[in-house]
């Protein structure tokens, strides 16, 4: 199961991930930076992410608590979603996503394991 | 000494969860402590971000928020009497004479110490910088992130953004005031408090706040002096909004700050230590909870927990470098029971 990151800087970057596991958790935890500061609790809106066109409608709504945090983002539209709020299914395998500038770590996270 | 300058134990860079027990830990060492907080309130992340977010993983506590935990805590250090300096920014470190640490606040407050503990977690909260090209040419004239001075936006043309309880309170308190106000919001629901909320409908109903539905794009003005916002519609289309000042709501985001400047090894940000003491590579001056890096670290709150303890073993050696601490359980000491006010 793959996601696929576009980066602020421009890189784009081809992530294995795990299916149960937030969209952020698998970005962190293959040590991009992406800011994150309340580690996945929905409480801020620092993991902002515009997703692809085409997967719009393949995710999950967003929950009402969702729409309230995205107001603390920027240049929010139709595509915007908190990646901590994105669980990985097998529906999803190839999900493309654009960090937004605000979620981008000052510096690199750090590096952990990831399983599988 | 001024009423702004004080002599302390131990001064804590911030008064989150760490922070708070560090004081608890101190004080059973007799120590005393004062804290520096950028927030106006303590708690750090739990009371910014999680105050009602549930917390599972405080040792025999199953579940409590944020705003539930910072209380137990300021409860549970009550009785060592700590001194807050709330709405605060750790701005400037050096040394006394007699070789003690002297930290100054961005509101002028010095507090000197013979140790220091940072226990600042991300760093400092601070407004959120919408990311629109050269905004930083208006900041200060134009572009305003809080108000200090109401007096200043008097008579003036304002547009306020965001949908928080920030841009509807000052909707609400500067429409009087203002020449003319827009609020621009990215959709027509509110986070705000329905009762400020109401507030701004009856003001707009009166002609004296105008709501557009957009965000903020881009800025347009000369020299220092901003002249209009460009705002964005949900469809992409953009207009401009004429204006003297700009007042971006969007919350607040973490950053190092100033304690980058102190002189103390960096790694990404974070502070090594070692796991004896939470000591930094600067003798005397400590660094515990999020704010720290060593093998094996984790961002819990009981690991910082941990930290503040053995720090504060470390930190009686340094402000009473002649005496012993001895080490006793507050459940049979008499001594930590009158210093707990229970005895």
């Amino acid at each position: 199961m793959f996601l696929t990151v576009h980066m602020p800087d421009g890189t784009t970057h081809r992530l294995e991930a795990l299916e149960g596991w937030r969209v952020m958790e698998v970005i962190r935890d293959w040590g991009l930076p992406i800011k994150a500061e309340c580690g996945g609790a929905c409480a801020c809106a620092t993991c902002h992410v515009w997703v692809g066109e085409d997967w719009v409608a393949k995710l999950v709504p967003p929950t009402s608590e969702e729409l309230e945090m995205l107001d603390g983002a920027f240049n929010v539209d139709e595509r915007s979603r908190l990646c901590c709020q994105i669980i990985m299914a097998k529906e999803l395998d190839g999900l493309e996503i654009e960090l937004a500038p605000e979620s981008l770590a000052e510096a690199p996270a750090e590096r952990l394991a990831v399983g599988g | 000494m001024q009423a702004n300058e004080a002599s302390t134990d131990v001064i804590i860079v911030g008064a989150g969860p760490v922070g708070l027990f560090a004081v608890f830990q101190l004080g059973l060492a007799k120590l005393k402590a004062h804290l520096v907080d950028i927030l106006d309130r303590p708690g750090g992340q739990c009371a910014e971000l999680y105050p009602e977010k549930p917390i599972y993983d405080i040792p025999s506590v199953p579940v409590c928020t944020g705003q539930e935990l910072t209380d137990r805590l300021i409860e549970q250090i009550k009785p060592f009497e700590p001194v807050f300096h709330f709405g605060e920014m750790a701005a400037a470190l050096d040394k006394t004479q007699d070789g003690k640490w002297r930290l100054s606040t961005d509101l002028g407050t010095v507090l000197t110490a013979p140790v220091l503990v940072i226990a600042a977690g991300g760093g400092s909260f601070v407004p959120k910088r919408p990311p629109i090209p050269g905004i930083e040419a208006y900041e200060g004239s134009g572009v305003f992130y809080a108000v200090r001075k109401i007096e200043q936006f008097r008579g003036k043309r304002i547009v306020i953004a965001g949908g928080g309880d920030s841009a509807l309170d000052w909707t609400v308190n500067l429409a009087p005031i203002a020449q003319s106000l827009t609020l621009i919001h990215r959709r027509p629901e509110f986070r705000a408090a329905p009762d400020t909320v109401g507030k701004m409908r009856a003001l707009e109903e009166n002609g004296l706040v105008k709501f557009e539905i957009g965000q903020p794009a881009a800025l347009k003005g000369s020299d220092g002096k901003l002249e209009a916002v460009v705002v964005k519609r949900q469809d992409g289309s953009t207009f401009d909004l004429e204006t003297d000042m700009l007042l971006p709501f969007y919350g607040l985001t973490m950053k190092l700050g100033p304690i980058a400047n102190f002189g103390l090894n960096l790694n990404e940000d974070l502070i090594p230590v070692d796991t004896e003491k939470f000591e930094t590579g600067t003798p005397s001056i400590f660094a515990i909870g999020d704010i720290n890096t060593y093998p094996g670290k984790l961002k819990l709150i009981l690991s910082g927990f941990h930290e503040a303890a053995l720090m504060a073993q470390a930190a009686h050696r340094y402000v009473h470098p002649d005496k012993t601490l001895r080490f006793q359980y507050t459940t049979s000491s008499s001594e930590l029971q009158r210093l707990l006010k229970v005895a």
